[in-house]
């Protein structure tokens, strides 16, 4: 009898971890990847720089500012405040979703925690472009 | 001069693990070789504590010709967080891991107690190879004496972030516990070489585990705290994989500390209680693998070096494969007495430990995957809260479900009927606040459900004190006073598991945040009450300055005063942040400040947050330690009795 209560559970806890992984994992997206992949209302990351002098306001009272890999540029939307961390110039990682044609609806803004971490998914986009500037790529 | 010395102390600390794991495995019937062993260990222990202190001395020192020094610290940086620096790098943490391991080896060679020779000299030899693996990957990957030439004017400072009384504390505890599950594992791999895993042998394990469980505890405990009211973003758990590094070896640690039990009392378990422990220090190793090769995404990864990290994984991959390895060749030859009831508390026990180990299974998965889909050329991914929340919080509440249940039961065979009639108040509690946090929360399952499970853990182990306490004669005071320690322990340990519950529940579940941007002057409602931002001033610290915030809380019938600060420190581009926290019974008000906003003058952007009952978090935490405290304490009474 306990041996099939034990893979009962095993079986509900490999179910829960199956279905987990299905639903909750995000993907990292550059700003030039987001038409081709992200699909409306998926969530993903979007990573990349925040470019100089795009950070505003806007009427609704929601801060809107411009990521880009080197390529494309895509405007992206939050509504709350900022991380401490977060710097025009400089990596951030924008959890959301998108619809073409509109900004990036961010949930979450990360930003670099300290001077020598870039978040890794920025650090590979940006890679990627040839644009890598960083001596200690992880 | 210093430095050279503890390069030097640190290679002969090499060379005796190395021999210390030579003596003890090639152990004899004869003392005097055991005494040789016992000497080395502690030789050994000597000499990394010698080469550790060096390097605080050339840390206190600011010798900046040693280039951990000029990378990790400062001249004007505070004597504490000087020799904090020692820790806080690392080339230093990789010191402190080899030189906890070695003063491991050196009590394990002096406590030999009534344990077998043959098995007590294995273990003190495996203890010794291990140091001496820990050594070599510290001395050749990443030796912490190196010299600069020529040397540096000034550091360049330690993280700021850093630069706090916690992140002192935190890194040595969690050290102690992880590397304290090398001693679970000493133990597991001497029973294999010697074909024996007896009660004896248990009860050998039980402190080790217990202690490095108790450590892994508290240093989580602190780390959660400190991310909780210095990174200003109002939480405590993130599931992060740093934080998971720490995760998974505590939930193996606890099921070490249960399963070892079962082992010492019954005999029983025993090659589940090795395979645990083997486990155990598997991912401890891991879990400093993860932090320091920063192959996965982090708010908090730090060195950033693939070849210490391949280093790191050759060091995981022939510690398990020796442990897996002598696990299936030798397990089979060990004794298996025959299984037992269903009803009874060596079952619970079982389920405990089933349930523990999936839960760290799970955990596992949900940090490596993003590696996996990587290396399978799946893209970049993460792997979130949403997950683990929905995976490990139901087990763990499967788990909290059948935990009241097990210390009601007997050894043997047990009465689950009479049990769960004992259990009845707790469970009419816990049904009770179910239904009344529904109601309460507009029809929210999960969070009713978790406060339900936190009062039936706290009921069920008022209710297990209470039925022990009956067992007494005489008056209720000298009842009290006979209750033996291990049952406070245990009880205080549940109870608080619990108590965290509830925190955890109320603070995921009902917080409460809002950003806004205010002038001195004005205010906010907020959480019932109103904060006013009175003004914004400069300060200077030792080696920051910082803008500092002040604001009145006014609450129904109260007013207070808090303050918020920002600090810039020279040595970094980046400020941090150190928040206001109001600690009143229904939780934390607790706010943050921010830049000043650059559209409108004269205002700053400050975050408010209310936290309800966060302090449950880590006050039920601190009563699971206190619980392996008292639990070792017990242990330590009986060991003396039966000397």
């Amino acid at each position: 009898m306990m041996i099939g209560a034990a893979g009962a559970v095993l079986v509900l806890a490999a179910t829960l971890t199956f279905v987990g992984l299905r639903d909750s994992v995000v993907y990292f997206v550059a700003p030039s990847e987001l038409a081709e992949k992200a699909a409306p209302n998926q969530r993903v990351r979007l990573g990349g720089l925040v470019v100089e002098g795009t950070l505003r306001r806007d009427e609704a009272g929601a801060m809107r500012f411009a990521v880009t890999d080197g390529v494309t540029q895509v405007e992206v939307r939050y509504e709350g405040l900022l991380p401490d961390l977060f710097r025009e110039g400089q990596g951030v990682v924008a959890e959301g979703t998108w619809t073409a044609g509109e900004a990036f609806e961010a949930e979450r803004v990360l930003a670099k925690h300290d001077e020598t971490y870039m978040p890794r998914e920025v650090a590979e986009a940006i890679k990627q472009r040839g644009d890598w500037k960083g001596e200690d790529a992880p | 001069m210093i430095a050279e010395i503890g390069a030097f102390a640190a290679a002969l600390a090499l060379a005796l693990s190395l021999a210390q794991g030579i003596f003890g495995l090639r152990a004899s019937r004869r003392d005097s070789r055991a005494e040789a062993t016992a000497a080395i260990a502690q030789a050994a222990a000597a000499l990394c504590v010698i080469a550790f202190a060096c390097l605080i001395a050339v840390f206190v020192q600011s010798d900046f010709s040693v280039a951990v020094v000029a990378a990790n610290s400062h001249v004007d940086k505070p004597l504490i967080y000087k020799i904090a620096g020692a820790w806080g790098n690392h080339e230093g943490s990789m010191l402190l891991w080899c030189t906890v391991s070695a003063l491991f080896g050196a009590i394990l060679a002096s406590t030999r107690g009534g344990q077998d020779l043959g098995l007590w000299s294995r273990t003190v030899g495996v203890q010794g190879l291990v140091t001496a693996g820990a050594l070599i990957y510290t001395l050749f990957m990443s030796p912490p004496f190196a010299r600069l030439d020529p040397a540096p004017m000034i550091g360049s400072g330690l993280n700021p972030l850093l630069q706090d009384p916690a992140l002192v504390a935190h890194p040595p505890l969690l050290y102690l516990g992880y590397v304290g599950l090398s001693v679970p594992f000493s133990l597991a791999i001497a029973a294999l070489i010697s074909g024996r895993a007896d009660q004896a042998w248990a009860r050998a394990l039980r402190p080790w585990t217990l202690a490095a469980w108790t450590f892994l505890t508290i240093g989580i405990a602190i780390g959660s705290y400190w991310a909780y009211y210095e990174l200003g973003w109002g939480g405590w758990w993130f599931w992060d994989p740093v934080e998971n590094a720490s995760f998974m070896p505590w939930l193996v640690a606890a099921a070490l500390v249960h399963s070892a039990i079962v082992t010492e009392r019954r005999g029983s378990l025993a090659s589940w209680t090795i395979l645990l422990a083997i486990l155990g220090f598997g991912l401890a190793i891991l879990g400093t693998f993860l932090v320091r090769s920063g192959v996965l995404t982090s708010v908090h990864a730090f060195a950033v070096d693939p070849t210490r990290g391949i280093a790191m994984l050759v060091l995981l991959f022939v510690a398990l494969t020796i442990g897996f390895g002598m696990y299936a060749w030798r397990a089979p030859k060990l004794a298996q007495p025959s299984g037992f009831a269903a009803v009874s508390r060596e079952s619970m026990l079982v389920w405990n430990n089933f349930g523990l180990a999936i839960a760290a299974g799970v955990v596992l998965i949900g940090t490596l995957y993003p590696l996996i889909v990587e290396a399978a050329g799946g893209g970049l991914i993460s792997v979130g809260p949403p997950f683990f929340n929905a995976t490990v919080a139901p087990l763990l509440g499967v788990l909290f479900l059948l935990l009241p249940l097990g210390p009601m039961l007997t050894w043997r065979v047990g009465d689950m009927r009479a049990a769960l009639k004992k259990l009845a108040p707790a469970a009419a509690l816990a049904v009770l606040t179910l239904v009344a946090a529904l109601a309460l929360s507009q029809w929210r399952a999960v969070p009713a459900i978790g406060l339900g499970l936190g009062v039936w853990l706290i009921a069920g182990g008022l209710i297990y004190v209470w039925t022990r306490v009956q067992r007494g004669e005489g008056r209720l005071a000298a009842k009290l006073a006979l209750l033996p320690l291990a049952v406070w322990s245990m009880s205080l340990a549940h109870i608080g598991a619990g108590v965290l519950t509830i925190g955890a529940i109320a603070e995921t579940s009902f917080r409460s945040e809002r950003a806004v941007a205010l002038r001195p002057g004005e205010g906010v409602a907020f959480a019932g009450g109103r904060v006013t931002l009175l003004e914004v001033g400069q300060i200077e610290g030792p080696n920051y300055s910082a803008n500092r915030a002040n604001f009145r809380v006014d609450l129904p019938g109260s007013s207070r005063l808090l303050s918020a600060e920002r600090r810039f420190f020279p040595t970094s581009p980046m400020p941090t942040t150190e928040v206001g926290i109001l600690g009143r019974i229904d939780g934390d008000l607790y706010v943050a400040l921010g830049d000043a906003v650059r559209d409108t003058p004269g205002a700053w952007s400050i975050r408010l947050y209310h936290n309800p009952l966060v302090y449950l978090i880590f006050l039920g935490a601190l009563m699971m330690a206190l619980g392996g405290v008292l639990s070792l304490i017990a242990l330590g009474r009986r060991r003396k009795v039966m000397a």
